[in-house]
């Protein structure tokens, strides 16, 4: 299910013109929609995106201006990496970008492509997007006008194969697991040299910032985060997909737009699943809005909502993507190897009822050595997750000790055959890893 | 110019000596890889911290200078 909310005026703009048959939209059709694709000098162009506002979408949520000028002013930029990875199992935006409108994605690509003075465009997915593979493959013969040329490469699915450092050393012959930072993909990415990596919906609202200018973006959204977001609603709601919605849409607005909630809400998980669970009694005050979501300790991420229903148990859920978390470590850094398990398993056992309540401060403890301490964010990610789940669930740990919980399965996605092929791969990794550090 | 530790993670593999040799600055975890307070090193830390980062076997333990605006 896709789709914005009913009249709402100003929207669709990246959805507009998509119907529900699942089509990949023509580039004749993309054309009809939005115009032909403007030329804009690189000055013109960043200086458009600095108006707009315009911030990451991948999750980082940083300003893509300063991001542009800082590879403009820099020389031999060797490529621009539209990051479709999308490892995020909650997450489905880029895959529908990719595989239903990869024109208007490719077109960013080019725009920012110019604007940096890069020799390439890379566009990175996720091998398990078959769809999205098939939708750029298909398109990129007819883009004859583009001024770079364009490949399309797959990588293998993991948590963290899509964070740029990952990205880079995958595209550089390694494996898709992150990197000592020192250099950042800016300073030194894809062939040693200065690269730019924004995330698909980054690059696709950049095509429409450079077609209708900053002062048409603003018209929706608040003064701090102008625009549109797709946002990827699931869990407890009647018709759970990827919505495109206006920034300072009530959070009552954004369930409604997927169809409402199918139960009485116990809680929202915002930012997938290196976000942050908030009860419903204050979820449902938000706007989708970054100072109402920083006043509850939430970021957007890369727009993922999960709705938890009161017939679910958060403790049990949250063990289990905490356990997915702690699988999908690149197995590199003994903070996140060993701290992530340790903690997804006192959880697991706080949730079972096998642990002294005591156990909880020790995982608040861990969470608090573990954070920062990883080569990439991944730890960071896991231990905030976690933090919220005892702050929101924490209360429910003294009921599990004595009562069996016989709450089903929400659904949470985890990719099946995550923790077989997951630890497997991580194994190779790791070899790999401490073979490269003889 | 202001000075930290810092460790890069994958290459430590938790032999634990800094923390050994410099316990003013250097904890170890549950699992004994390193915890930095992330407070400048103090110029009279410096000797110290210096041959905490020579005895890495790993070389995973960095001095980072910082440029200060005073320099």
């Amino acid at each position: 299910m896709t789709g914005t909310l009913a009249g709402h005026p100003g929207l669709p703009r990246l959805l507009a013109g998509l119907d529900q048959s699942g089509r990949t939209m023509s580039q004749s059709e993309h054309e009809r929609i939005h115009g032909a694709l403007p030329h804009l000098s690189a000055h013109e162009l960043i200086d458009a995106v600095q108006a707009s506002g315009l911030r990451g979408r991948g999750g980082a949520d940083f300003p893509t201006a300063v991001k542009l000028r800082a590879l403009a002013a820099r020389r031999r930029v060797s490529a621009v990496v539209v990051n479709g990875s999308e490892t995020e199992p909650a997450s489905a935006k880029d895959r529908l970008l990719l595989s239903r409108l990869p024109h208007l994605v490719l077109d960013g690509a080019m725009l920012a492509a110019e604007a940096v003075g890069a020799r390439e465009v890379i566009v990175k997915l996720n091998e398990r997007a078959a769809s999205s593979l098939h939708a750029v493959a298909g398109a990129l013969p007819l883009r004859q006008r583009d001024p770079v040329p364009v490949r399309l490469i797959a990588a293998p699915d993991g948590y963290v194969t899509g964070e740029e450092t990952a990205v880079m050393h995958f595209l550089n012959g390694g494996a898709p697991i992150p990197t000592f930072v020192p250099p950042r993909p800016f300073e030194r990415g894809y062939q040693g040299r200065p690269t730019l990596v924004q995330n698909a919906e980054t690059l696709a609202q950049l095509a429409l910032v450079a077609r209708f200018g900053p002062r048409w973006f603003r018209e929706l959204g608040t003064v701090a985060d102008p625009g549109s977001a797709l946002v990827t609603i699931s869990g407890a709601v009647a018709d759970p997909g990827v919505y495109e919605l206006a920034f300072g849409t009530p959070m009552t607005d954004l369930l409604a737009a997927a169809g409402g909630a199918t139960e009485p809400l116990r809680a929202l998980l915002v930012g997938g699943y290196f976000g942050t669970w908030v009860d419903s009694a204050s979820a449902l005050g938000l706007r989708l809005a970054r100072e109402d979501l920083r006043s509850v300790g939430c970021q957007l991420g890369s727009g993922v909502l999960i709705a938890l229903g009161e017939s679910a148990c958060g403790l049990h859920e949250s063990a289990r993507v905490a356990s997915y978390l702690a699988e999908q470590s690149a197995g590199q850094c003994g903070p996140c190897v060993h701290g992530l398990r340790a903690v997804a398993d006192s959880l697991e056992a706080l949730a079972d009822g096998g642990a002294h309540p005591r156990e909880r401060d020790r995982v608040l403890r861990w969470a608090g050595e573990i954070r920062g301490r990883g080569a990439c964010h991944h730890p960071d990610g896991a231990v905030r997750f976690v933090e919220s789940a005892i702050e929101v669930f924490g209360g429910e740990i003294e009921w599990h000790r004595h009562n069996h919980c016989t709450a089903r399965p929400a659904g949470l996605p985890i990719p099946a055959s995550a923790s077989a092929s997951a630890s497997a791969s991580a194994s190779a990794f790791r070899s790999a890893a401490s073979e490269a550090k003889r | 110019m202001s000075r930290r530790l810092r460790v890069n993670p994958i290459a430590c593999e938790g032999h634990g000596l800094c923390a050994e040799l410099l316990p003013e600055l250097i904890r170890l975890d549950d699992w004994g890889y390193p915890i930095i307070e992330p407070t400048e090193v103090a110029p009279e830390l410096l000797g110290l911290a210096r041959r905490a980062v020579d005895a890495c076997p790993t070389l995973a333990l960095l001095i980072e200078e910082i440029p200060t605006r005073d320099g």
